[in-house]
Parts: structure tokens; C-alpha cells; sequence
């Protein structure tokens, strides 16, 4: 017996009129409220991420799904996607990046201020995905160094939404001492990237 | 790598114009391409156009590919409507290989293809209202593509790239539930067009914003081989599904909106009108389909057992089943030497196939005759004089998909 | 008078002769070849007859058939004739050491794009194009990459081992 066609099949009620962000640990007081510094810049910047579409193909087309009403990617705090990298801190690379165009992602990442983190949506942007030929770049990380992959071609709305809170995570677990790190200078130096 | 890859035009001292790099990374351009625009003040004097950011090789990776297998590279030309590409290809196939689809195989076809039209127009049209800046009409058909979406999932399983259908036909028969959701799509989607027209329609910001900018006529559309909605917007009225009818089309009424000018604002008019037309063709395809009954509702792909994977239940049992399965999947089959070209109507115009075998298990030689490449061409024509803004708004109501001007 | 594939063989063979030849109709669509020096006067003849009128150019590619020696690359022009709605397939034969045709883009604008894809992909040489350049590889390339000889996959690349993928 074939299930009736309908978009909200259970209704689940609101369990709060608000929703709000979980506090970090610390301790309270009348007044006051003692955390580490890092946890609270995490909270904030996770819950505020300014992303940067990169969409090249047709990956880029489910980003617009993924933003449209349906799938709602501003939930998660990124409602205000803008095109300057000067302004942004993901960078959403979706699509296949050829050899032509991989100059101009480096170009994009360079530009863009610290911190800043790179989600690789879709297959060819993670390895070159079904085109392994002479002019694509066979994955992003080949020109600069990436936080996370979204398998898929194209990948589910579901899943970019999936990556982009694994981004929440790290930037919420991040050390604020991270980006003057010697590790992370080193990663940079082995990109080419000063 | 170089990291100055753009390469910009010498300067010099005596220089009157301004050099605008239109890039390929840029919210106006939809896909990447790039634009080198020699402005003067804020009317554009040339451009020097550069593609190719994304060329993915899909010739010379179908020459590696058995027929189909390519199914999967077609669906990446122009991703927006996805199923067509397919669809064209199959058609493309049968033709070599001499198949025959029965009826019922055709209208549901016609019924796939016009709703990826519906889709491709859809975010065409919507595009350009965001370029004009009215975001509200994209976010709004948004959700009834997501409807296209779910109709495409039921037929094959995936949503935006499709690889839907096989040579001779489906994969598999139309579920209940996809012809429910088709008859949802039928009765509200009406609606929401309706009121997506209404929004630019007889809309003054939006009516001066494309009204006489872009325009071409109909003598050099044709010369630089436009066709599809630009070439009908200036006024010639060819459409591949009435001149060289494909999948009985020949049994649908139809007609064919043509535009006088070529502006932009012809083109958003002239997509608007064939999602109407669109629209209408899905659901006269519709209740042929229903009209089949019985054993003929059934039928979901043509009898041709050496190139349409048999049932895997009779791959289990039978023996014939098992040699068409080993010889199909292992490229034993008998492809005749020859070549042919195969065009159907996409989005944007003529998608064309030219296939040239060689009885190997592969194509000798495979060439996408893409219709967003043919007629990127004309753009420097299209804004030579007009302001910047113009130029935007044109580079959007042509729907240049990138996938299908690099290939 | 209709355009019939006859009519458009006789036609042709009246004006060029001997020059036109190996016509066929594979899957319904007549196909000829001539050689290349005439090739723009074949254009010229089938656009401005009255009676023909292939004033559509739908596409223009070449292939590569590196075992015929001294004609190694085809140049294939496809024609069409809108009102009538006759399609046409024209060959041009080069060899590969020079392979310099005369290009098309005078009569028809569309041809202008379509050359230098073929010229980008197989390295034909198209006489009195405004501008030949590469258009869809990296302008540094070097090789022509739909050449037969070439291998599709980039050999530079580390990350894959084609000895996984059955090739190597």
C-alpha cells in the first residue's frame, strides 16, 4: 500500500518557543560566570559562520536547494552568505575545480583572513570525484588545505548540512592560540602559503 | 601554478577606458566564466570572454566509457535539467543502434523531459529576478523544484543528477507514488507559476531593467547557431520537438511562444510561456499514460534483450538471461559500426550527439554539440554599448549553465 | 523542387565534379567529403544557392584517425537547412603534419568558438581565424589532448594508483 504524498507526515510539537545555544562549562555565580576564553569565542563563532559559496558545477545548484526554504541552511547561523572572501570565514568549495581554475582558489583562500576553514563539498572537489583526466584537479587539497570533505555527487542537502556542522564542531572545539601555532604554519608552508 | 593566472590587458598611458575584470569567481556570473569588459564611464565597449574553468574532458573521457556508461556524463552537461541530457543520449543510442521504444516508454519520457524543462526555465527566470534584485521568486519556486526532485527520486533515486533510464527505456516501472506526486505537481503547481509571473510580469522595475538590452535579430541569432528560447526570443520559430519530432511528441498539442525583439525581456517571456506549455504537455502525457491498462501498463522499456539488462531473477534461472547479462556488462555486444548525430530540444536549445562508433565497446569518437557554447559567443555582440548593469542582466537571461559551455 | 539527398548529391557533383565524393547516408543523413582547399567554396555554394540554402551551422569537430596516413584529421561540418529541415554532414580530410583548413568563421560567426575547440582538442590549424587560441585547456598547454595517442588521465598525479584501476 503505497504511503500517502505529504511533506510533514508526523507534527512534532515545539519543545520551547526559543531555541537556544547550550552554556559552556564553567562556574556561575550571582552575577558572573567564569569559562575559558576559547569556549566562549567558540560559541559565538560557531553559531555565526559567514560562509563563502564557492559553486562551480552542479553541486552548486544543490548549495541553492540547500539554502532554499526546504532544507534551510540559515538555521545553523549561516544566513548571510556573501561573495568577498575579505568578509567570509568558510569557504565552501562545491563543484569540480580544474587545473584553470585551481590559481583561483588559491587566489580566493589567500585573500580570505584567519580564522578561516574550508569545507570540500561534493567528489570532485575532494578527489577529482568521476573526472580523473587531464584538466581536473584532482581534489582541492592538492592547492590548499582542507577541514571537511562531503562525499556525494552531488552530495544530499542533508549531508552539506551534516558538513557544515562537523565545521561547528571544530570551530567550537578550537584553540584560539590555533592559527599562531607552529603546526599550523607548517601546514601552510607545506601549501606554499606564507 | 602561476598565482597571477588573470591575464589582463597591457596598460598604457593614453588609456580612456576601465578594464573590469568580470571573474570567474563573482555572484553575478552563474558558474564560472570569465569576463574581461573595457568600460567607458559605464557603457561597455568590449569584452574578451575566457571559459574553460571547468572543462572536465567529457570527450575524451567517453571515449574510455561503453554507451551506457555515459549516461553519467551527460547528466553533468546542463545539470539543471538533467533527465534531457539522458533521455537525448538513450535517443541517441537507439538510433545506432536500431531500438524501437514502445509507446507508453515515450510518454513517460515526454513526461520526465518536460518537467526538467519546467526546472531548467524555473531557475532560469528566477535567476533573473535575483539579478534584478527581486530574491523573493527564487526562494519561492525553490520549493516546487524541490517537488521535481522528489518525482525524479521516485523514478531513479537521485535528485539533481539523475542518470535516469536505460537504452530502450526505465529501469524501472512508475511507482503509485510517483504518479501521485506528478498529479500534486499537476493540480498546485499552476498556482505558484502564476504568481511567480505575477511578481515581474507588467512589473515597471523589472520591465525597464531587461526591456531593449540584449537584444539580437533573428538574422544573426542564426548566423552564431542560437536556438532554443534565445533564438525563438528573436523571432524564428524552431524548436526540435515539432521539426524532427523524437519520442512521440508528434502526438502532443502544443505551441511554440516566439518573441519579437530578442531581449531580455522576450527571453523571460518566452521561458515563462513553455513552463505554461511545459506544463500542459505533462498533463496530456499524463492521462495517456493512464489510459494504458493491463498487461500494457506494465511496459516500461523495449524488448531488446542485447543491450536492456535482463531481470535479475531471470539472470539467476534462465541461461539466455545470463549470457545477454555477461555480454552486456562485459562489452561482448554487437555494436554496428557507423556514426550518427542526434539532437534533442534541452533548456537552452539543440543539444546535440554526434557518435561515431566503431563496433568497439566503446565510441570511436563522442561530441556534445552544446548549445550554451554556440551561442556565449554572440555576448559581445549582444552588450556592445549597453551599461554594466545591462550586461549582468544579459549574462543571466541567456542561462549559461557552465557545465555545458566547458564540457 | 525538394531537397532531396539526390538532388543535393547532383547538385553538387554538377558544381564541384570530381572534387566532391564518397557520399553516404548513414542513418539518414547524406554525408560527403571534399578536400580541403575547396572547402570554403563548398560552404559558400551550399549557403547562397537558392535552392539549398544550408545557412545553419550546427556544429564543427574534428576527429583523429591516426592510422590513415595522410589523412589523419577530420574536420566534420554539419549543416542545416532550417526551412526545407534537411540536415548535412560535410568531411574535410587533412594530414596531420600540416593540418591548415580554411576557417569558416567568415560565413558563419558561429564557427568562430567551434574552431578553436578544435583547434584546442586536435591542433587543426584554421587559416584566417580573427583569433586561434586555446579556449577550454590551460592556454600553457603544449599537446593536443584529443589526440589518440594521448592518455586521458593526468600522469602527474599522485594520489591515484592505476595498477587499482585496472590500467597500469
Amino acid at each position: 500500500m503505497p504511503r500517502p504524498v505529504s511533506y510533514n507526515l508526523i507534527q512534532k510539537p515545539l519543545e520551547a518557543d526559543l531555541s537556544m545555544a547550550e552554556l559552556p562549562e564553567g562556574n556561575m555565580g550571582e552575577g558572573f560566570f567564569a569559562t575559558s576564553l576559547s569556549k566562549v569565542v567558540g560559541l559565538a563563532r560557531k553559531n555565526s559562520i559567514w560562509p563563502l559559496p564557492f559553486a562551480t558545477s552542479c553541486c552548486g545548484i544543490e548549495f541553492m536547494a540547500t539554502m532554499g526554504s526546504h532544507y534551510d541552511l540559515s538555521r545553523f547561523g549561516s544566513e548571510r552568505v556573501g561573495f568577498s572572501p575579505r568578509q567570509c570565514d568558510l569557504l565552501m568549495v562545491m563543484g569540480t575545480i580544474a587545473k584553470k581554475m585551481g590559481p583561483v582558489v588559491k587566489q580566493v583562500y589567500l585573500q580570505m583572513a584567519e580564522p578561516r576553514w574550508v569545507i570540500a563539498v561534493g567528489a570532485c572537489a575532494s578527489s577529482g570525484g568521476i573526472f580523473d583526466t587531464y584538466s581536473v584537479l584532482q581534489g582541492i587539497d592538492q592547492v590548499i588545505p582542507v577541514d571537511v570533505y562531503v562525499p556525494g555527487c552531488p552530495p544530499r542537502p542533508e549531508a552539506i548540512i551534516d558538513g557544515v556542522m562537523r565545521i561547528q564542531d571544530l570551530v567550537e572545539k578550537e584553540s584560539i592560540r590555533r592559527r599562531n601555532s607552529d603546526q599550523y604554519r607548517a601546514l601552510l608552508e607545506s601549501y606554499g602559503i606564507q | 601554478m602561476k598565482d597571477q593566472h588573470i591575464k589582463l590587458p597591457e596598460g598604457s598611458i593614453e588609456k580612456t577606458t576601465t578594464t573590469l575584470n568580470l571573474g570567474p569567481t563573482h555572484p553575478a556570473t552563474h558558474g564560472v566564466m570569465q569576463n574581461i569588459l573595457e568600460l567607458d564611464g559605464e557603457r561597455v565597449v568590449s569584452t574578451e570572454q575566457t571559459i574553460g574553468y571547468i572543462h572536465r574532458a567529457f570527450e575524451k573521457l567517453a571515449e574510455r566509457r561503453p554507451l551506457y556508461q555515459i549516461t553519467t556524463l551527460t547528466d553533468r552537461l546542463n545539470y539543471c535539467s538533467s533527465p534531457i541530457n539522458n533521455m537525448g543520449w538513450h535517443m541517441t543510442c537507439e538510433k545506432l543502434l536500431g531500438v524501437k521504444t514502445p509507446k507508453r516508454v515515450d510518454y513517460l519520457r515526454v513526461i520526465i523531459m518536460e518537467l526538467s524543462r519546467i526546472s531548467d526555465h524555473l531557475i532560469c527566470n528566477s535567476i533573473v529576478g535575483v539579478d534584478a534584485g527581486a530574491y523573493t521568486g527564487f526562494l519561492y519556486v525553490m520549493q516546487y523544484r524541490e517537488l521535481i526532485y522528489e518525482i525524479y527520486e521516485e523514478v531513479c533515486g537521485a535528485r539533481l543528477t539523475t542518470n535516469m533510464g536505460r537504452i530502450g527505456g526505465f529501469e524501472r516501472n512508475f511507482s503509485d507514488v510517483a504518479f501521485q506526486k506528478i498529479e500534486k505537481f499537476l493540480k498546485e503547481y499552476p498556482v505558484v507559476l502564476k504568481e511567480f509571473e505575477d511578481l515581474f510580469i507588467r512589473n515597471r522595475i523589472f520591465m525597464d531593467r531587461t526591456k531593449d538590452t540584449g537584444g539580437i535579430s533573428a538574422e544573426r541569432a542564426l548566423n552564431y547557431g542560437f536556438t532554443g528560447p534565445n533564438l525563438r526570443a528573436a523571432g524564428v520559430d524552431y524548436d526540435l520537438r515539432v521539426h524532427q519530432p523524437y519520442s512521440s511528441y508528434e502526438d502532443f498539442k502544443f505551441n511554440i511562444p516566439v518573441g519579437n525583439t530578442g531581449d531580455n525581456y522576450d527571453r523571460w517571456l518566452v521561458r515563462q510561456r513553455e513552463m505554461w506549455e511545459s506544463l500542459s504537455i505533462v498533463e496530456q502525457a499524463y492521462r495517456k499514460v493512464q489510459d494504458f491498462k493491463g498487461k500494457e501498463a506494465d511496459v516500461y522499456h523495449a524488448d531488446v534483450p542485447a543491450y536492456y539488462l535482463p531481470e535479475k531473477a531471470d539472470v539467476y534461472t534462465k541461461m539466455e538471461a545470463l549470457i545477454y547479462h555477461f555480454k552486456i556488462v562485459m562489452g561482448e555486444t554487437e555494436i554496428p559500426k557507423g556514426e550518427v548525430y542526434h539532437a534533442v530540444e534541452g533548456g537552452n536549445g539543440e543539444l546535440g550527439f554526434y557518435l561515431i562508433s566503431d563496433g568497439g565497446r566503446t565510441p570511436y569518437r563522442l561530441h556534445f554539440r552544446r548549445p550554451c557554447f554556440v551561442y556565449y559567443q554572440a555576448y559581445e555582440e549582444l552588450i556592445k554599448g549597453s551599461m554594466l548593469s545591462d550586461a549582468i542582466m544579459t549574462m543571466s537571461s541567456l542561462n549559461l549553465i557552465a557545465g555545458e559551455l566547458d564540457a | 523542387m525538394s531537397l532531396t539527398s539526390e538532388y543535393i548529391q547532383q547538385r553538387l557533383q554538377d558544381k564541384f565534379g570530381e572534387q566532391v565524393g564518397s557520399f553516404e547516408q548513414p542513418y539518414g543523413m547524406l554525408t560527403f567529403e571534399a578536400p580541403k582547399e575547396i572547402n570554403l567554396k563548398v560552404l559558400n555554394f551550399l549557403f547562397d544557392d537558392p535552392h539549398l540554402q544550408f545557412r545553419f551551422l550546427t556544429d564543427l569537430t574534428a576527429v583523429h584517425y591516426p592510422d590513415q596516413t595522410g589523412r589523419e584529421l577530420a574536420v566534420v561540418y554539419h549543416l542545416h537547412n532550417l526551412s526545407a529541415n534537411v540536415r548535412l554532414r560535410f568531411k574535410v580530410f587533412t594530414d596531420i603534419q600540416t593540418p591548415d583548413v580554411y576557417t569558416a568563421s567568415g560565413l558563419f560567426s558561429a564557427a568562430n568558438w567551434m574552431e578553436r575547440e578544435t583547434y584546442d582538442f586536435f591542433g587543426v590549424n584554421f587559416v584566417g581565424h580573427p583569433n586561434l587560441k586555446r579556449i577550454l585547456n590551460v592556454d600553457e598547454m603544449d599537446y593536443f589532448p584529443l589526440r589518440k595517442e594521448f592518455p586521458l588521465e593526468d600522469q602527474t598525479r599522485i594520489d591515484k594508483d592505476d595498477a587499482m584501476f585496472g590500467r597500469g
